[in-house]
């Protein structure tokens, strides 16, 4: 392969451009999740550092380069450093299957906004997401500190946990798309037929299941500070503790863009026909890309919203809800899904479903639970 | 029988099926959360946004003069007296024949001084004083000071300026 064709330049532009999104998105959440924070909290927020505040995150990026790197005695020294990176990397290398767009043509090359469009797109991210909970795991275990390890282990647990209801919620997705290809799973859903609207149910597990791969309340019980001081980032200092609360930054704006590709038609938006007629083919995948960001950005509020709204779980009723709630229920929908693909009726089957489901545990509750006395 | 029909039950029993399914419950958290969202920040950016303490706030000194522009302080002392933190001390002097415009009676405050680090601001010497001469105004506050040196007021910094007088709510 010719490796200096205007392709594969206009790749690694690309590649090059989805990087400096994904970072810029990632600092400035830093600065939106704390002014998010404030006006929830009727504050006003970080508001020294530039107007408004928006230089708050150069700020905490220096204040994070100047402080003391310190890595403990008795901690293994390669791991310890290894930690931070492999979160990093990991995280980045989620949005290489993201499709950010369509297919555009500029100066003679026709390419995809997608990194790479592989056959096993959505596994790709799950493989990833699943490398992911090693960066943690690692850095928690050479800290050479309980603490540090009690929140590695849980994160380790929580993450496996409920990868099993993401990947049976994603089943039933892979069952309208027939394709693991995030880019086919999008092209299935274009025109407003987006899974959201057949998939309501398998949407809230992927939810609930993303705000646990990613570590945020209500599933932060990694970094618990209540329990274990700073949880696996305990021991870390300077740009090191700030690489892990980077990676989760990257992971809340990357698995917002997932949803988004899975459940909101991607870079679908009403309208695209008409944007396409009047300024260009070009014009109308750039706006679906900038709508496929502002969908994950959407993602992201609701991440911080809910962060700053729900109090953490406790570590039984985290499993509880992973193994006994979130995994038959997404089993149940896989078995809709599939019954509804069948008879040919998906969104009837979708709606059916959930009203089944909750006429269901209704009679459960009417028949068995005892009631309240007052 | 029961003494009065007040008696709660706190025994809950099992939860029920909303309480157990959590999502109404956060759904509305989440609604409340929204709510604050969109109201207006109850915290103010302090040193550039000062809020108004009300009219009885006591904050600096200051020797009041009278309408003529003559200092109202005789130098008896009951201020002196009535402080709780002996953060005042004056030297007193006679007024001489000219002087009439400068202060009302014929004893004056040559010296006056208010130890702003001792000064507690409790506000007994606005109560002792008999010529309505010394009050803590409400509108400004004793700025932070970085020497010891600044910390004593004299009457350059006390005196009420006749460009720029003080009022209070209530006065004329």
């Amino acid at each position: 392969m010719d490796l200096l064709s205007d392709f594969f330049l206009a790749k690694a532009a690309f590649i090059g451009i989805v990087f400096a999104i994904t970072l810029g998105i990632a600092a400035y959440s830093t600065y939106f999740e704390r002014k998010i924070a404030a006006f929830m909290q009727d504050r006003i927020g970080p508001d020294r550092a530039g107007p408004f505040g928006i230089l708050q995150p150069l700020a905490d990026a220096v204040k994070m380069f100047m402080k003391e790197d310190f890595i403990p005695a008795n901690s293994n020294k390669w791991l310890f450093i290894a930690g931070p990176c492999l979160s990093m990397l990991t995280a980045l290398m989620t949005s290489a299957v993201v499709p950010f767009g369509d297919t555009v043509t500029i100066g003679g090359v026709t390419f995809d906004l997608q990194g790479i469009d592989v056959n096993i797109g959505i596994l790709w991210v799950f493989g990833i997401v699943s490398l992911g909970v090693y960066g943690i795991l690692i850095g928690g275990w050479a800290s050479n500190n309980k603490y540090s390890l009690l929140g590695a282990i849980r994160a380790a647990s929580q993450n496996i946990s409920y990868e099993l209801a993401m990947g049976l919620a994603i089943i039933a997705i892979l069952l309208f798309s027939g394709s693991l290809s995030t880019k086919a799973i999008v092209e299935g859903q274009q025109n407003g037929h987006w899974n959201i609207f057949y998939q309501p149910l398998g949407f809230i597990i992927f939810l609930i299941c993303a705000f646990a791969e990613c570590n945020r309340t209500p599933f932060d019980l990694p970094e618990c500070e209540t329990e274990l001081i700073g949880g696996y980032h305990t021991e870390y200092s300077s740009m090191k503790l700030g690489f892990y609360l980077f990676a989760e930054y990257i992971n809340m704006f990357i698995s917002g863009a997932v949803m988004a590709t899975l459940y909101f038609g991607g870079y679908d938006y009403p309208g695209i026909d008409f944007v396409t007629a009047q300024f260009g083919n070009n014009i109308a995948v750039f706006v679906g890309m900038g709508a496929l960001i502002g969908k994950a950005l959407l993602f992201v509020f609701v991440f911080m919203w809910v962060r700053w709204t729900l109090p953490r779980f406790r570590y039984d009723q985290l499993m509880g809800l992973g193994w006994a709630t979130l995994i038959p229920l997404s089993m149940y929908n896989v078995v809709v899904t599939a019954f509804g693909i069948l008879i040919g009726k998906p969104f009837t089957a979708g709606i059916v479903g959930v009203v089944l489901l909750i006429g269901g545990l209704l009679i459960h509750d009417q028949l068995f639970v005892k009631k309240k006395i007052a | 029988m029961k003494l009065s029909n007040r008696t709660k039950v706190m025994e809950q029993g099992e939860m029920t099926l909303s309480e157990r399914m959590y999502l109404p419950a956060i759904v509305g958290g989440m609604a409340t959360t929204l709510k604050h969202f969109f109201s207006k920040p109850v915290t103010i950016r302090y040193p550039e946004q000062k809020r108004y303490l009300g009219p009885i706030f006591r904050g600096q000194h200051i020797l009041k003069k009278d309408e003529e522009g003559a200092e109202r302080c005789t130098a008896c002392g009951l201020c002196a007296v009535a402080c709780p933190a002996e953060a005042i001390s004056m030297v007193a002097a006679e007024r001489i024949p000219g002087e009439e415009k400068l202060y009302r009676e014929e004893k004056y405050a040559k010296v006056y001084e208010v130890n702003m680090l001792r000064c507690i601001f409790c506000g007994l010497c606005e109560e002792a004083c008999p010529k309505e001469a010394i009050f803590l105004r409400h509108d400004t506050m004793v700025p932070v000071f970085n020497s010891r040196d600044e910390v004593i007021y004299g009457k350059d910094k006390l005196v009420e300026k006749m460009d720029q007088r003080y009022l209070r709510e209530g006065w004329k």
